[in-house]
């Protein structure tokens, strides 16, 4: 079956089987950053966002997202970088892998809630999981960004 | 693993319905459990696109329709001010918000899962599903029902004059309830819903009189039956259970 979306700002086809899931295909597209970690709903790592929604895409069908918008890291480059930065000067990441779908999170959790506290910030991330760091330093790197973003409000 | 041989997006209820009599055919909620399972479906029904996604409030009741996610119930602020954030406390713990943004109120109701918050929570409210075939059927009703081929289309929670409160206990955050609790005072009753015994949520009452909360909490927890499994004995979960249902029951005795 074909479906039609826009990935990252430009419009896409692509022809899929009825059981292929989302993140599959975003793969197969180049997307690159949509990483499989669990597969069972749990680790957030595979994060997209199908009409600016924080979503697993291990359990989204493909078929579903005929004629949605759906974003990655890939069409976020440039906050991406920005906090990526953040990440980085606070020792917050060590293999990596968690990145992408915990910077997707947090960029939808940023444009979601106004002035999060620690508490409603550390709810929101609750389904991105990291088994090297221990979110101390993400928590930081959280933080110091919005602090930084409220500065520029 | 499920697989799926073919993809349908009905455009009518009469046509869902019609595609679900069929046994090797499926109905899609949020789809967070269902692709864990194995074998083979047919035809998947998407009902999303067909409006069920909305949540309606009027003077008497809520209609949520099957398609809300989790995360509507969790913001809506009309449910969470009649519950007194009882709905939110419910659904918050649930993985995460990626996950709550998919998984559906139809879903979680319709599935009767042991595990299910959500279901435990509506249990301890004056609640209804509407389904397509069947018509409105109190939900304390639909819980004991056999799963069938009909539709849940919308659930329905009446306004009446009661407080609520939800609490769960988990091993770790994020991860199923090891006992999950609603405890509503309803007029001269005390209705509580006893969920993750493991087994699906149950619904029991005791008179609201001059006893005091661990009376009360004692004799509700004698009716529920309790099982073992991984994350703990009968034994613990009954004990949990009584002190969680106490507990509202005060916090309850000094809000009414």
């Amino acid at each position: 079956m074909e479906v039609k979306f826009i990935l990252n700002g430009k419009q896409t086809t692509a022809d899929i089987k009825e059981d292929t899931v989302l993140l599959d295909l975003l793969r197969a597209k180049g997307c690159y950053s949509v990483k499989c970690g669990c597969e069972t709903t749990n680790c957030g790592l595979c994060t997209v966002w199908i009409d600016g929604t924080p979503s697993l895409s291990c359990s989204v069908l493909a078929a579903r997202v005929e004629g949605k918008e759906v974003t990655t890291l890939e069409g976020l480059q440039e906050e991406a970088a920005e906090f990526g930065a953040f990440l980085a000067a606070e020792g917050a990441e060590q293999c990596g892998y968690c990145s992408p779908g915990f910077i997707m999170n947090v960029l939808a959790m940023v444009r979601e809630l106004e002035d999060p506290t620690l508490e409603e910030v550390k709810e929101y991330l609750a389904g991105n999981l990291c088994r090297c760091t221990g979110y101390m330093g993400q928590l930081r790197a959280i933080k110091k960004y919005l602090e930084m973003k409220r500065g520029t409000k | 693993m499920i697989t799926i041989n073919s993809y349908v997006k009905p455009e009518s209820l009469e046509e869902a319905y019609e595609l679900n009599q069929k046994r090797a055919n499926r109905i899609l909620g949020g789809m967070m459990w269902m692709r864990l399972g194995s074998g083979r479906v047919q035809t998947a029904i998407d009902l999303s696109g067909m409006g069920l996604d909305q949540i309606e409030e009027s003077e008497e009741e809520f209609k949520i329709g099957c398609m809300c996610t989790l995360r509507q119930l969790e913001l809506h602020k009309g449910i969470n001010q009649y519950t007194d954030g009882a709905v939110r406390e419910c659904v918050r713990h649930i993985v995460g918000v990626q996950f709550r943004n998919q998984a559906t109120v139809g879903g979680s109701i319709f599935g009767r899962f042991g595990f299910s918050d959500v279901l435990t929570c509506f249990l301890a409210m004056d609640c209804y599903v509407e389904l397509y075939k069947g018509g409105i059927v109190p939900l304390r009703e639909f819980v004991c029902q056999k799963r069938d081929r009909d539709i849940l289309v919308n659930v329905i929670i009446r306004k009446d004059v009661r407080k609520i409160r939800y609490v769960s206990s988990r091993r770790t955050k994020t991860d199923f309830p090891v006992i999950a609790c609603g405890v509503a005072k309803a007029g001269e009753e005390w209705q509580v819903s006893v969920g993750a015994r493991p087994m699906k949520a149950v619904l029991v009452t005791e008179k609201a009189d001059e006893r005091n909360a661990a009376e009360i909490a004692e004799k509700l927890t004698e009716q529920v039956t309790f099982g073992s499994n991984m994350r703990g004995s009968s034994e613990y979960r009954k004990a949990l259970a009584k002190v969680l249902i106490r507990r509202q029951i005060e916090a309850l005795m000094e809000e009414c």
